[in-house]
């Protein structure tokens, strides 16, 4: 008897989705006993309305011409992106035990050539939202209606290309790219707020003339809420959604835990990580 | 506490305060003509090749990051406006962006100095395009000493920069003939590419030999018996006509052209200073270190011949600012510098 793969049921909310991403990422970080688990957890509920609310996509052809195309901007958080792709049904969820492993087709940093759906090599920060306002340009070259997402960090905004893409992407009207920043104040050193954005980030890039919002990166509705007005603006705008999210949000007794860009993780905290997922697993 | 650095110690000046000489040679700008006098020139050749190529090609599209008329790519702008980008002064973005389009299948030729492509934007070149292995041509002026307006403009090390990226292919092309030939060889070409610009009035030198431009091969131009020069860019041109002057002192030189610095036409240069007999010497418009020179050196080395072998090229440091002429004969670029270091080294 074949089971029929989690991305093809009927009826699974987005908070399931999300429990199924934050799942696969502990999976994930427990085949290798390391990993960005802390922003998988925090960004799962972005990735769930991104993949499950927001994208157009066909799962069994992820290079169609007419797909949204969903850049990830940073790299290490490249678990949390196939823990979405295997939801989605774009990455078989079989795979998930070679997880950084040579020659895995999942690498703990994301690549382009290494990945189905993975669209983009990131990793060197600052290089995505520039890359982006290429392809959103390329698009309207095309008369192409997608859009282009380009999922970000907070850090990202201490660099200086990021912020020529920001002025270039309202050079060039590109109302089809909406960017995502996952604002969970953290970085390798510490606090991002500490060390440069400390800013009022929505005000800056609407000075800019980007349309800005900002929302509970860890609230389904309010999530759904924010990339629909993105994708139904008519204004010739590019559009920003900062999503304030909580690391390792989902295991309360990692959330409890000193933040740190790389949250530790004892071999046997895993399992008990993925009892207490399960256990809130929801209905 | 150690006692600090008075800060002005390390303003002083090189040159001693002076009056203005009887006799101008103004500092070269951004040079739009090089070699000129008494030869056919041919005006933007790089802008005028993508214009004509683009009237066959619907994927090409143009950037700049604000110097479009300082790398004749404004001549491809004003003749299809609709596919030419202006950036703005952000080599970061544009490179990124040119990566961006490469992804939905257009051709983008991205343009800008050199410095600023080699320096600035390396990590975008580098991320974005070569390690996907994306169709975007970087077409850069000013390589080299090629201005006379000091570091912030001279790309001595571009080549050097450049040669160490995967994936790309780098070139320096040697007057306008070659520009424009190498110009449609590399929007045909799948993978990316770096090509130093020749701009505005450019020689046609080449045009006089029976040439063509081929993408990863090294032709020879003219042959010879005593010294092989293997030349790139517009050092080409200047051995082209240092050979000439050491024909009349009974010196045969052959020039080897080599416009593709990566990947180098190991096969050629190989076979040609093998033939033994000749003293190799490679010329070039870039620092001695990490360019055509080097990269001749270790191909020879791994293939195991051994020859007699000399560098020209640019000295491995910030150079001076000044009048281009001036400049070109105090770091031995000039034909006269040629010869004086080829009968020089002749004698050892």
């Amino acid at each position: 008897m074949t089971e029929t793969p989690q991305s093809n049921l009927p009826n699974v909310s987005l908070a399931q989705r999300a429990w199924a991403i934050r799942r696969n990422a502990l999976l994930m970080g427990e085949v290798q006993g390391q990993g960005y688990i802390g922003q998988a957890l925090g960004a799962a509920d972005v990735l769930a309305v991104s993949y499950f609310h927001a994208l157009n996509y066909r799962p069994q052809d992820p290079e169609w011409e007419g797909r949204d195309r969903f850049y990830l901007s940073i790299g290490h958080y490249a678990i949390a992106l196939y823990a979405a792709l295997m939801e989605a049904g774009i990455l078989p969820e079989d795979e998930i035990g070679t997880y950084g492993m040579d020659d895995s087709r999942m690498p703990m940093s994301g690549m382009a050539a290494y990945t189905p759906g993975m669209e983009i090599t990131g990793g060197s920060l600052g290089h995505g939202l520039g890359i982006a306002v290429g392809a959103a340009m390329g698009l309207k070259r095309k008369d192409n209606p997608a859009f282009i997402y380009n999922m970000m960090s907070d850090g990202e905004l201490g660099e200086g290309s990021t912020w020529e893409a920001v002025m270039s992407a309202v050079q060039w009207r590109l109302d089809n790219l909406i960017c995502i920043v996952d604002f969970n104040d953290q970085q390798a050193d510490g606090k991002t707020t500490d060390a440069l954005a400390s800013g009022p980030q929505a005000p800056q890039w609407e000075a800019f003339g980007w349309h800005a919002q900002e929302v509970d990166g860890n609230d389904l509705d309010a999530l759904t809420a924010a990339f629909d007005k993105a994708r139904a603006l008519t204004d010739p705008k590019p559009r920003l959604i900062i999503c304030r999210t909580q690391m390792c949000k989902g295991v309360p007794f990692l959330e409890a835990r000193e933040m740190a860009h790389f949250v530790r993780v004892e071999p046997e905290e895993w399992s008990k990580a993925l009892q207490i997922l399960d256990e809130g697993k929801p209905t | 506490m150690s006692e600090l650095i008075p800060p002005h110690s390390r303003r002083k000046s090189k040159y001693a305060p002076r009056k203005a000489p009887d006799t101008r040679l103004a500092t070269s700008a951004m040079i739009a003509s090089l070699d000129a006098e008494g030869r056919e020139t041919i005006a933007a050749p790089f802008g005028h090749a993508l214009a004509e190529l683009a009237q066959t090609r619907d994927d090409i599209v143009g950037l700049s990051a604000d110097l479009s008329k300082y790398t004749d790519l404004h001549v491809f702008a004003h003749a299809h406006p609709d596919r030419f980008y202006q950036m703005g002064m952000a080599e970061q973005v544009m490179v990124s962006a040119a990566a961006g389009l490469a992804r939905e299948g257009f051709t983008p030729f991205a343009t800008t100095y050199a410095v600023f492509a080699a320096r600035r934007a390396y990590d975008f070149i580098c991320m974005a395009i070569a390690e996907e292995n994306l169709p975007v041509k970087i077409c850069c002026a000013l390589p080299g000493l090629t201005t006379g307006y000091g570091p912030s403009h001279q790309a001595t090390e571009d080549l050097a920069i450049m040669r160490g990226m995967p994936n790309l292919t780098v070139l320096d092309p040697c007057d306008a003939i070659d520009t424009m030939q190498a110009t449609h060889a590399i929007a045909d070409h799948p993978g990316p590419v770096y090509m130093r610009l020749l701009r505005g009035q450019v020689p046609n030198v080449l045009g006089e030999y029976d040439y063509q431009f081929k993408l990863g091969k090294a032709q020879m131009i003219h042959d010879g018996a005593d010294v092989l020069f293997i030349a790139s860019g517009f050092m080409t041109m200047r051995v082209l006509d240092a050979a000439k002057a050491l024909a009349r002192d009974g010196i045969s030189c052959a020039v080897l052209h080599s416009p593709t610095i990566k990947p180098l036409d190991a096969e050629t240069i190989t076979r040609e200073a093998r033939k033994g007999g000749r003293l190799v010497v490679t010329a070039e418009n870039h620092s001695v270190t990490g360019g055509l020179g080097e990269a001749v050196a270790a191909t020879l080395m791994r293939a195991g011949v051994h020859v007699p072998f000399r560098q020209i090229g640019l000295p491995d440091e910030f150079l001076d600012a000044g009048a281009l002429p001036t400049l070109h004969q105090q770091y031995g670029l000039t034909v006269d510098a040629v010869c004086a270091s080829v009968k020089d080294w002749l004698s050892q």
